[in-house]
């Protein structure tokens, strides 16, 4: 059965093929092809939606993208309940469950809408005023009731199922929309055989011939002109045609994201099908014709529900078969309007009147209505539309003033003018210029490759841009390489032009009303509260903008940013072009979180790196932390321990017997060459050209400023071959800076870096015992003190394997760190671990190797130090060369800053209570009774349990901290005052007799 | 997303293969720890940060690995050109008018 507003024989839907949906529970019948808002229209159904601030009940406006009012949630299962889609969008499915929002208890009858009864509350700006005072209430009141309050619709409660494509395209020419102009810009282009790529977000192409009844392209109906035109081009191998493709973001240099709606109008889409595909196309030329958008009339209740836009009016009619009423009124600036009502009057619609603003218009168009028998009335006014859920009537008024009279109809169509959608060509950094006689921004200059065509570059009429696409097609593609077309440019037999309109409030809703006359409908800005916004003092359009949020909501401003440009722009007494337009930003139409996202979520999100005893240090229940990208073993619990017990017997053990300790992560980086030692020289702050070969020193690497960049172990292999180890963190960021210097400031040095971190795997084994452990398993080097003292390094082989061999130590113990090739990392770690159990050993994590390097006072760069910490300042600086003449890093050292008395210095903290444990980053003063806010002198860096030490202890950066040995200072905590000690950095054989032990 | 042209590649590329490495033409002295005051802070902390014409450093770092100079204009984001480190600026900008 027909639904109650459908007119047979009207639209291009095929009646046969039903489908059934429900709103808000209630459920209707609907035609495959229709879009939930042509659905409900048919079913009668206006009133879809309450306003965001007010609560007003709302209906559709238009027919397509730029749908302010009718946004709805679309429910398939729990995670999937998207909010916000616009229903004029939205294509029907059977079986679709959409629900409206912003409502409670119900559509009809809403609580909120008291709001719209207390609106001189809500007035522009009245977040800025009414909740200022008392302070305190913002948190505790005022911002939980507004966010409760704001936001539309219900997010989905579980994690989004579906998944999200993405791809990349190049062709020469891109062309934007898909109306009469775009697919003859594509067919000029397509037929010079370049690469072509044709989108329109709707999903049919056609533009505006889905509803201008008249038009007549090579003999054919303009309509379907435009399908067999967009076949013919489907049929071409150089050309892609994407339907419900929305060209949401113009990027430098001729980028393009689109957004491809793939599946959100299927029944039941299968996995197979993406929910979106995101296209990131780079163009040689882009053509863009993406049409212009119609304007409303302001005028007061212009939002009761069957208010729309006449070419949306007509668009359902023509193109679904939809009546949007059966009296409808129409209130006009401009031509387009009577187009309307002479296609629904045609229809078999009554047309009540028709109110034209102007004073004494002629043309075709008007002749028409007359002859039709539609009541036509010059320079009226509608001041105001009755009704409340939907349009009841519309008051009439000379535009002067007079006698008032009311006509009772059930929608009022209304036109004040088309608006060019330069928002891509403004996106593209293009400037836009005002066209003082046609009272629009149009396309000036421009900034990229690009060209606007048709409507949206102010061209009236489908000839006239017919024949600039066609032009302008061609242009791009010979302009990118193609060669001379052959297809002949398509002809129009007929069509419609008009132009011109109104902008701004319409009689009725002048500087001397308060009623409400909206200019955003999704904002629920008023012709008033902009004339407000410049009273209390905006005069840049900016900041009327952001002061009454006029085209600051999800439809950007698409039918009210030159309407709420005219009225400010009046109200400062200024022209248009002097008040400015509003930056167009991207995304043209919202975008969801999954295109842009793609496959980068769960596991795809990002790198994790593992080292080569990953899988073993699981096996044996290590709990892992993540260091940048690497898993790292934190700590080995055995059955029964928490992590402080694992961490107590680790580091006791390592000191007692031994460990073992995966340092793989380390940066590790090979500098080789004829000049290895010069290029370490300048990079480091230690003397290199002496370190004999085999042996180790500690560097540190400064920034140009004098501040601590890195630090790490360099063994020298060979004269011209440097074993480098950095920071975990610091790998890739050391490595560039080395490139940097070589490649830019000492391009004369022959040398050559090369990242060897994922080469070579790293087995720390520490303690007493850790000579016995590796000993029986080592070919070829001689393990003596004598022949491998501390801080030297030997090639040689392990398990049969080849070892670059470091005698070194992080933990203060005697220690080696055997390198070994990745691939042979966990058998090396397997053998070492088989032999470090004889001894009783312990694996441990990095939780015990912060613990066992801090009771030695060793520091880490990042936590220890902070990008404003010398050498000096650490205590480091014996490791500075000072007879050396220049490395990065001497001038900084030399700022009168950094040699100044009184700066932060590196010392140690023992708590006065040995067992209260400090908080890293805790503040440190020098008087606890001083008046707050009090002088901080320094802070924590780090702090532990030492279970070596039986007591607490923790490294600090404090002022003048080396001249304090001695001193008491004070942690100030929510909890109480903690005292500590000034001390060394050294809590554990300070002599260092351990590292032979 | 810019397209940058490598002049070790001699290619254009992604952007994503790129990282900006700050202003380009700032040379270390050579006798850099006998500078004074002024200079050094002229070195280390002053740069020009135009509207209009820049020129920069980048490096091909997920390429070639080389770091190159390149002209920008910071109002359009178009390369004007780029070229090999350690090559003097240039002269004169193609396609410029004066």
């Amino acid at each position: 059965m027909n639904a109650a507003f459908r007119i047979s024989g009207a639209g291009r839907l095929s009646q046969a093929k039903t489908a059934s949906f429900s709103f808000d529970g209630k459920s209707y019948s609907g035609i495959e092809g229709d879009t939930l808002a042509s659905a409900l229209l048919a079913n009668g159904v206006h009133l879809v939606g309450r306003s965001f601030k007010y609560h007003r009940p709302r209906g559709f406006l238009s027919a397509g993208a730029e749908e302010p009012n009718a946004l709805v949630q679309i429910v398939r299962d729990d995670a999937r309940k998207t909010p916000n889609v616009r229903a004029t969008v939205q294509e029907l499915y059977d079986g679709l469950t959409a629900n409206s929002q912003n409502r409670w208890p119900s559509l009809a009858f809403d609580v909120g809408a008291v709001n719209d009864l207390a609106s001189p509350l809500f007035s522009a700006g009245f977040y800025y005023k009414t909740f200022m005072w008392p302070k305190s209430a913002w948190k505790n009141l005022y911002e939980p009731k507004i966010r409760a309050a704001a936001g539309l619709g219900v997010s989905p409660d579980k994690p989004d199922p579906d998944h999200y494509a993405a791809r990349y395209a190049h062709c020469e020419v891109l062309v934007l929309g898909g109306g009469a102009a775009g697919i003859a810009a594509a067919l000029a282009a397509a037929e010079t055989g370049v690469r072509v790529i044709l989108a329109d977000e709707h999903a049919e192409f056609g533009g505006s011939l889905r509803f201008e009844s008249g038009a007549k392209i090579d003999g054919e109906n303009g309509y379907a002109w435009a399908q067999s035109a967009v076949a013919r081009l489907k049929a071409m191998d150089n050309v892609r045609v994407l339907s419900r493709t929305t060209a949401f973001g113009y990027y430098a240099q001729n980028f393009v994201g689109l957004v491809e709606r793939v599946s959100d109008h299927v029944k039941n889409p299968g996995r197979e099908l993406a929910r979106e595909r995101l296209w990131q196309v780079r163009a040689g030329r882009v053509v863009i014709a993406t049409g212009a958008i119609e304007r409303h009339m302001v005028f007061a209740n212009n939002d009761r529900p069957g208010v729309m836009l006449a070419s949306a009016a007509r668009t359902y009619l023509n193109h679904y078969g939809v009546a949007v009423g059966k009296n409808v009124g129409v209130y006009t600036a401009n031509d387009s309007a009577y187009a309307a009502a002479i296609d629904l009057k045609k229809a078999g619609v009554n047309v009540a009147a028709i109110v034209d603003l102007r004073d004494n218009p002629t043309g075709p168009v008007i002749d028409e209505a007359r002859a039709l028998g539609i009541e036509v009335n010059f320079g009226r006014a509608v001041i105001r539309a009755g009704g409340k859920l939907r349009v009841s009537s519309m008051t009439v008024q000379p535009k002067n003033g007079g006698g008032e009279r009311t006509i009772p109809v059930d929608a009022i169509l209304m036109s004040a003018g088309w608006t060019p959608s330069v928002h891509l060509f403004s996106q593209s950094r293009g400037k836009v210029a005002f066209n003082d006689e046609t009272k629009r921004f149009v396309p000036g200059t421009y900034a990229q490759d690009c060209i606007s065509v048709g409507a949206c570059n102010g061209t009236d009429g489908l000839a006239a841009s017919v024949d600039e696409a066609y032009a302008a097609g061609a242009k791009a593609a010979k302009d990118s390489g193609g060669k001379a077309g052959k297809g002949a440019k398509p002809k129009v037999d007929a069509g419609e032009s008009w132009s011109r309109g109104m902008l701004g409030a319409a009689p009725g809703a002048g500087p001397d009303t308060t009623v409400k006359a909206f200019v955003d409908f999704q904002n629920d800005v008023t012709a008033k509260d902009i004339r407000q916004a410049v009273h209390e003092g905006m005069h840049s359009i900016e900041h009327v903008k952001r002061f009454t949020t006029n085209g600051m909501a999800t439809d950007q401003g698409k039918t009210s940013n030159m309407h709420g440009l005219a009225i400010a722009a009046e109200t400062l007494g200024k022209p248009i072009p002097q008040v400015g337009l509003t930056t167009f930003r991207a995304p043209y139409t919202p975008v969801t979180f999954g295109s842009i996202v793609g496959h980068a979520r769960g596991a795809l999100f990002d790198p994790t790196r593992r080292t080569a005893t990953h899988g073993w240090a699981a096996s044996q229940g290590a709990v892992f932390e993540d260091v940048g990208h690497w898993k790292r073993a934190w700590y080995f619990p055995k059955a029964g321990e928490d992590m402080h017990a694992a961490v107590d017997r680790e580091c006791v053990t390592v000191r007692k017997v031994g460990g073992l300790f995966d340092a793989s992560t380390l940066g590790k980086i090979e500098v080789v060459g004829p000049d290895a030692a010069k290029f370490m020289e300048l990079l480091y702050t230690n003397p290199w050209e002496k370190l004999e070969t085999g042996r180790c020193r500690y560097g540190i690497m400064l920034r140009e400023d004098g501040f601590i960049y890195d630090d790490g172990v360099v063994g020298r292999l060979a004269p011209d071959r440097f074993h480098v180890t950095t920071t975990t963190g610091g790998a890739p960021r050391v490595m560039n800076h080395m490139e940097d210097y070589l490649q830019t400031e000492f391009p004369h040095l022959n040398v050559w870096l090369t990242s060897i971190t994922e080469q070579w795997a790293v087995i720390a084994v520490q303690g007493p015992k850790s000579r016995d452990i590796i000993a029986p398993l080592v070919e070829g080097i001689d393990m003596s003190d004598e022949a491998l003292p501390h801080m030297s390094v030997r090639e040689g082989k392990i398990c049969g394997v080849p070892t670059r061999l470091f005698r070194m130590s992080f933990t203060g113990e005697r220690g080696f760190e055997v390198n070994v090739p990745a691939d042979y990392g966990e058998a090396v770690w397997e053998a070492l671990w088989a032999e470090g159990q004889k001894h009783g050993a312990t694996a441990y994590g990095t939780e015990s190797m912060h613990v066992l390097r801090a009771e030695k006072g060793y520091i880490i760069v990042g936590q220890d130090t902070d990008g404003t910490v010398t050498p000096n300042d650490a205590g480091l600086d014996w490791a500075v060369g000072k007879k050396k003449t220049d490395f990065v890093g001497i001038r900084g050292l030399a700022r009168s800053d950094l040699v100044a008395k009184g700066r932060k210095q590196l010392v140690g903290l023992k708590t006065k209570d040995p067992k209260v444990v400090l908080e890293e980053g805790a503040q440190i003063v020098d008087d606890p009774k001083q008046p707050i806010p009090m002088k901080m002198i320094g802070h924590v860096s780090s702090s532990y349990w030492s279970e070596n030490c039986g007591r607490s202890i923790a490294l600090a950066l404090v002022a003048g901290g080396r001249d304090r040995m001695g001193e008491t200072l004070y942690v100030p905590m929510p909890n109480g005052t903690i005292e500590v000690e000034v001390t060394g950095m050294v809590f554990v054989d300070e002599k260092g007799e351990h590292l032979n032990g | 997303m810019l397209l940058i042209r490598c002049p070790y590649c001699e290619e254009e590329r992604p952007e994503l293969e790129f990282r900006n490495a700050g202003e380009a033409h700032i040379a270390r002295s050579a006798n850099i720890a006998g500078e004074n005051e002024d200079d050094f802070e002229k070195f280390f902390f002053i740069r020009s940060n135009p509207k209009g014409v820049i020129y920069e450093r980048w490096r091909h770092i997920h390429g070639c690995a080389r770091f190159f100079n390149a002209v920008r204009d910071t109002v359009t984001d178009k390369f004007v050109m780029t070229y090999k480190a350690g090559e003097p600026k240039p002269a004169k900008l193609p396609g410029a008018s004066k």
